[in-house]
């Protein structure tokens, strides 16, 4: 469905690719608060993710019945598979198996870190080729257009809810999911890019000299989609960590033994107010990280293209 | 307006709201507001056996018998009945004044049509029209049951408390194909069911029956007199999120939780508001079941090791948590039922983990993972997988511990595949006491293999034998004794591990009395003051 | 104009065929098997089958489409497999409080979001711009049911001002259904308000660049008028097209929403339908919001004529 609403912003994303061209795009985009806040937050959150097992964490998936709900800070004991008993500081409580939650929370980084970068990669990934093929191929261009109309009419969570709950839960299932209803914004972003690169004499000239196409894809095309597309990449990113806990607290998101963030609010939802500790610890965790991964998109957006800045 | 009035004029706003939504919240005192423990989708009780549409089949019908709260067969809608001294001729009289709501008397033609179709799908009224010769109705308010041979259990048949209960309906309701789910609801019960204001998933209501006759004795579960003492009761289906459902019935805007999550009984005991009745004294009981059809679970000694690991308070401490909501239980049979026993139970009640470890290594197992199903979504149930998964691995299995939701599970354990190719090795579930009390309806003790009814397909001779016993012997005794037999067998194959018991607590506000010992979701002879 | 609403209009039919093509073969093509949850727990495998057969799932893919999208043609979306109630009686049941909460949910975005995005662009660069921008994020961050279970517990439990849960039909008295409205309401418009908000002030911030702003001001027009009958003006189109667009996340918001509040609504029923596998539900409900969202758009897009003159069509 062309729009003048989104004609108009299609055209401001090919404009943004011509401002990295300016010298100093890259300098900018390190000067950026936004960039450095949410940069930083972001580069933390991954070290945690990384060193997760050396924070104090035990097995997120051990649990004693004996040490149920207790609160932020008490102390409980833990069995290991070995029947070996620990002696346990549960410094975010723990939940109704007896689990501990600041284990679980950050392990949670990881998996949530990993869902929000796969689902970026995978729309961006699948959305340039399509736009490629879209915008290169006329013949397909049509059909192309048509599907990727029909897939953004079906409201994103839809497709996310019936996708997860109908196949089983699992991690690639739960990306996918999340990535398919993103693919046609990027798609229509690489096509008009395309569309409009195209035009330019300089590819003009190349497809005279009888430059391969791919060479062209490659060496004109690509380059010029970076800006725009990191800046959607970092907004889908965002998005796919929030809907990822929607999933799980509908029940619908990866299996409660992986601990997510939003798996742990949805055991959690159950004692929300005798036990809030539950919801709160991943909630703030959820709160920050998308929080940061927004503020940078925000500043990656400002800065390598002013104009789509007072946009929007 | 000054800011002064305007800021006055909004807290006297804010304070008729907060009022009279206290008034609106704690409802009519004519409707009793429930919320059941799951979504009601079908209305037909036979058709299916989810205690859902059983519930709702107790509302709207009537049985012939009932079972009271000590297991004893108690009549109902039969006034008397006899039985020849071969006892293969069985005479049964009804009360009068039974009528359905439609205003029709209730006739044996009626009985006789609704038990037919209840015998085409129920598993005991499958066993005991292997019995039937056949039906007649000499009288509209008699009628007779010829059988080929004596049967130890036609009033527990008729009697049978749960799924699929013998509910009474008219006659060309009852004609409908038991594989067909039936389209109109008369009955003859306490409530009449307002179909035109049903709304699936939201909410589905009943209505007083002003016609009905209950009978004189005080209820007792099943049996006993069926008061309505409530002009309306509406079942709020919306409600399915269990903080939400305390909270609203801390707020009074709802009057009854009939399944509380145990995570908020201490929260409802501590609230001077509200109450815990003591309505179910036979609970339900967990249990793990194999597959028998694919190994390592094919091997019976595996199944022992298993038997062995699996002692009974991990699983209901981790569960349950609430101490004097669980007791173990050294029967397959509910313990306080007269055919329990702890026959045959050493092998789980005097082991530990030491003991499991010899088991399974002296029993050949050669390392395949087992997949246990875990459904996310029912929180009665949803613990004990995961502590199954850590009580084997301590024993020395691998396990695959599977998480989905209860209609994948439910569509998966009917599957025979092996179990890496969708197939499944495990699953854990409760049984409500009525399902289990009787080696007849407990579908675990059904060892026909591949031939019976129930997911895992456990075979064993044996018990099918003494079952056939059983299903035939009339005095009371010898059933005690055959049922220990029974039992003994099924410790010794592991059909199954039983898992403890536990009672499902119910939540009320203080103002409803009428709280009897229904031992399941029985909705009459309530009074709301 | 006329020639543009019927082109408009031909236009939806190819994206709404290609949506009910992509639901179809999203659910055919997923394992789980509907007749299993029918039968319930005790069944057999020999009358799961036969319920299987009974409900059409064994004939050929093809044919399954065939006769579904026959249906569908005549308005008939087939028979829930969970509730053996006809489809669209189910949506139509549901559709009152799904439109009531949307409706009050963009009531209150609009009514807060567009005087806060005027006011952060007049004062570009302030305090009140900065922190308009900064709560914006927060509203996109912050998941809509911690939010809910936060207000709940504050407002609901804490303060005892409103109902916890639920949703009462207009039928039985205004006051009572907008109580039970308001929270749930107020829950979904955050993200919305941080959505128009920010486009409210990039857009108003463009126009008031524009130089007949500086004519207006040069002739002395009050600075109110200015801003809104000026600047508001001619930045509605991108306003509009971000509410349209919204409807999108909102729809996502409200399924979340009515399963905190128990709200039986459209949102409940297609949560329901997809954990029960009750494919002919998912099917209506994911066509029905698909093609709200395309109207929505229409009228989007309509609008634009009356909002802007320069558009043309």
């Amino acid at each position: 469905m062309d729009t003048p609403g989104l004609k108009q912003y299609e055209a401001l994303s090919v404009e943004s690719a011509a401002a990295l061209r300016q010298e100093g795009a890259w300098r900018r985009v390190q000067r950026s608060w936004s960039v450095r806040i949410g940069g930083t937050a972001l580069v933390v959150l991954v070290a945690v993710a990384l060193a997760a097992p050396w924070l104090g964490t035990v097995d997120p998936a051990l649990f004693d019945a004996g040490s149920r709900d207790l609160l932020p800070g008490e102390r409980g004991e833990i069995t290991t598979l070995e029947g070996a008993t620990l002696h346990h500081k549960f410094l975010m409580g723990s939940d109704s198996f007896g689990r501990d939650i600041y284990s679980r929370v950050v392990y949670g980084t990881r998996v949530s870190l990993i869902v929000g970068v796969c689902a970026a990669l995978v729309a961006l990934a699948f959305g340039i080729v399509f736009g490629l093929c879209a915008g290169y191929l006329r013949w397909l261009d049509g059909i192309l257009m048509r599907v990727m109309d029909g897939l953004m009419a079906i409201p994103a969570i839809l497709i996310a809810i019936a996708l997860v709950g109908l196949w089983r839960a699992s991690l690639v299932t739960v990306i996918v999911a999340i990535a398919v209803p993103e693919i046609p914004r990027v798609t229509r972003l690489v096509r008009s890019l395309v569309l409009t690169i195209r035009e330019e004499p300089y590819v003009e000239a190349a497809i005279a000299l009888g430059t391969p196409t791919w060479k062209i894809m490659l060496g004109h095309i690509l380059p010029n989609t970076v800006a725009p597309l990191v800046v959607q990449g970092t907004f889908i990113c965002a998005s796919a960590i929030l809907v990822e806990a929607i999933l799980s607290f509908l029940g619908v998101g990866l299996p409660p033994d992986i601990p997510t963030w939003g798996n742990i609010m949805a055991e959690g939802r159950i004692q929300f107010v005798s036990y809030p500790h539950n919801v709160f610890f991943p909630g703030v965790f959820l709160a920050v990280t998308v929080l940061a991964v927004n503020i940078l998109g925000d500043g990656l957006r400002d800065t390598l293209d002013p104009r789509m800045a007072r946009r929007v | 307006m000054t800011i002064s009035r305007f800021s006055a004029a909004a807290v006297l706003a804010a304070a008729v709201a907060a009022a009279s939504g206290a008034a609106l919240a704690q409802g009519d005192p004519k409707v009793l507001r429930i919320v059941p423990h799951s979504n009601l989708s079908i209305l037909d009780p036979v058709w299916t056996t989810a205690y859902m549409s059983r519930n709702h089949g107790y509302m709207i019908y009537d049985t012939l018998f009932g079972t009271d709260e000590k297991a004893q067969i108690r009549p109902q809608m039969v006034e008397e009945w006899s039985a020849s001294p071969d006892k293969r001729l069985w005479t049964f009289k009804l009360r009068k004044g039974l009528e359905f709501h439609d205003g029709r008397p209730v006739a044996s033609e009626d009985v006789v049509a609704s038990l037919a179709r209840w015998g085409k799908r129920d598993a005991m009224g499958v066993a005991l029209f292997t019995f039937v010769d056949r039906m007649d109705t000499p009288a509209p308010d008699t009628f007779r049951i010829f059988l080929r041979e004596a049967c130890g259990f036609l009033l527990e048949a008729l009697g049978k408390p749960s799924s699929n209960v013998p509910f009474i309906m008219p006659k060309r309701v009852a004609e409908t194909d038991a594989f067909k789910q039936i389209d109109d609801y008369t009955g003859s019960g306490p409530y009449i069911f307002k179909r035109d204001e049903f709304k699936p998933g939201d909410k589905a209501v009943y209505v007083k029956n002003p016609k009905y006759v209950p009978r004189k004795e005080p209820p007792s579960g099943t049996a006993g007199g069926k008061h309505a003492y409530v002009e309306r009761v509406e079942w709020n289906l919306a409600l399915r999120d269990a903080q939400a459902q305390v909270n609203a019935l801390q707020k009074g805007e709802v009057d009854i939780i009939e399944s509380l999550a145990f995570e908020h009984y201490e929260t409802v005991k501590k609230d001077p508001a509200l109450q815990l009745p003591n309505f179910d004294i036979l609970g339900l009981q967990f249990m793990a079941r194999f597959n028998h059809l694919h190994k390592p679970f094919d091997n019976p000694a595996v199944r022992r090791a298993v038997a062995a690991a699996f002692a009974q308070e991990p699983f209901l401490k981790a569960q349950v948590g609430v101490k004097e909501l669980y007791n173990t239980c050294a029967s397959m049979f509910t313990c306080g039922t007269p055919y329990a026993s702890s026959a045959g139970s050493d092998i789980q009640s005097k082991s530990n983990m030491k003991k499991a470890q010899e088991l399974l290594k002296a029993s050949g197992y050669d390392g395949t993972p087992i997949v246990i199903m875990k459904p996310t979504d029912l929180v009665t149930i949803t613990k004990l997988p995961d502590v199954a998964t850590q009580l084997l691995r301590q024993a020395g299995f691998k396990v695959d511990l599977q998480a989905m939701d209860w209609q994948t599970l439910v569509g998966r354990r009917a599957k025979k595949d092996p179990p890496d190719k969708g197939g499944w090795h495990m699953f854990l579930t409760a049984w409500q006491a009525h399902d289990i009390w009787n080696p007849i309806p407990n579908a675990a003790l059904d060892t026909r293999g591949e031939a019976s009814g129930w997911f895992g397909w456990g075979k064993d001779d044996r018990i099918v034998e003494l079952r056939n016993q059983f299903m035939r012997e009339t005095d009371e005794a010898k059933k005690k004794k055959l049922a220990e037999a029974i039992q003994a067998r099924a410790f010794e194959v592991a059909t199954h591990v039983p898992l403890g018991e536990y009672r499902s607590p119910m939540a009320a506000r203080k103002n409803i009395a009428g709280f009897f010992v229904s031992n399941g979701n029985l909705y009459w002879n309530l009074k709301k003051n | 104009m006329y020639s543009f609403l019927a082109r408009r209009l031909l236009a939806t039919i190819p994206v709404l065929l290609v949506v009910a093509v992509l639901v179809f073969l999203l659910l055919r093509l997923t394992p789980g098997d509907p007749a299993a949850i029918l039968a319930g727990d005790a069944a057999s495998t020999e009358q799961i089958a036969r319920i299987r057969a009974s409900l059409g799932l064994d004939r050929p893919i093809l044919v399954q489409f065939g006769i579904w999208f026959g249906n569908l043609l005549s308005g008939d979306l087939g028979e829930s497999f969970y509730y053996k109630q006809r489809v669209t009686d189910l949506i139509g049941q549901r559709l009152e409080p799904t439109v009531s909460l949307a409706a009050f949910t963009i009531l209150i975005a609009v009514l807060v979001s567009v005087p806060l995005g005027v006011a952060a662009a007049w004062r570009f660069g302030g305090w009140f711009d900065r922190m308009l921008m900064g709560f914006s994020v927060l509203g996109f961050s912050v998941p809509v049911f911690v939010l809910a279970y936060i207000l709940i517990w504050f407002v609901s439990l804490k303060l005892g001002l409103l109902p916890v849960q639920g949703y009462q039909r207009l039928a039985d008295g205004f006051w009572p259904y907008f109580r039970h409205l308001i929270l749930p309401s107020v829950t979904l418009s955050v993200i919305y308000i941080a959505l128009i908000a920010r486009v409210t002030r990039a857009s108003v911030l463009e126009a008031l660049g524009e130089d007949y702003i500086r004519t207006a001001r040069a002739k002395g027009l009050p600075e109110l008028r200015v801003v809104v009958r000026h600047a508001l003006a001619n930045a509605a189109v991108p306003i509009v097209t971000v509410i349209g667009i919204g409807v999108a996340l909102l729809i996502g918001g409200v399924v979340v929403t009515e399963s905190v509040y128990a709200i039986p609504g459209l949102g409940r029923l297609t949560v329901d339908a997809v954990l029960a596998r009750d494919f002919p539900t998912i099917q209506g409900v994911i066509l029905f919001f698909s093609f709200v969202y395309v109207l929505v758009n229409l009228l989007v897009d309509l609008s634009y004529v009356f909002l802007d003159p320069r558009i043309r069509y």
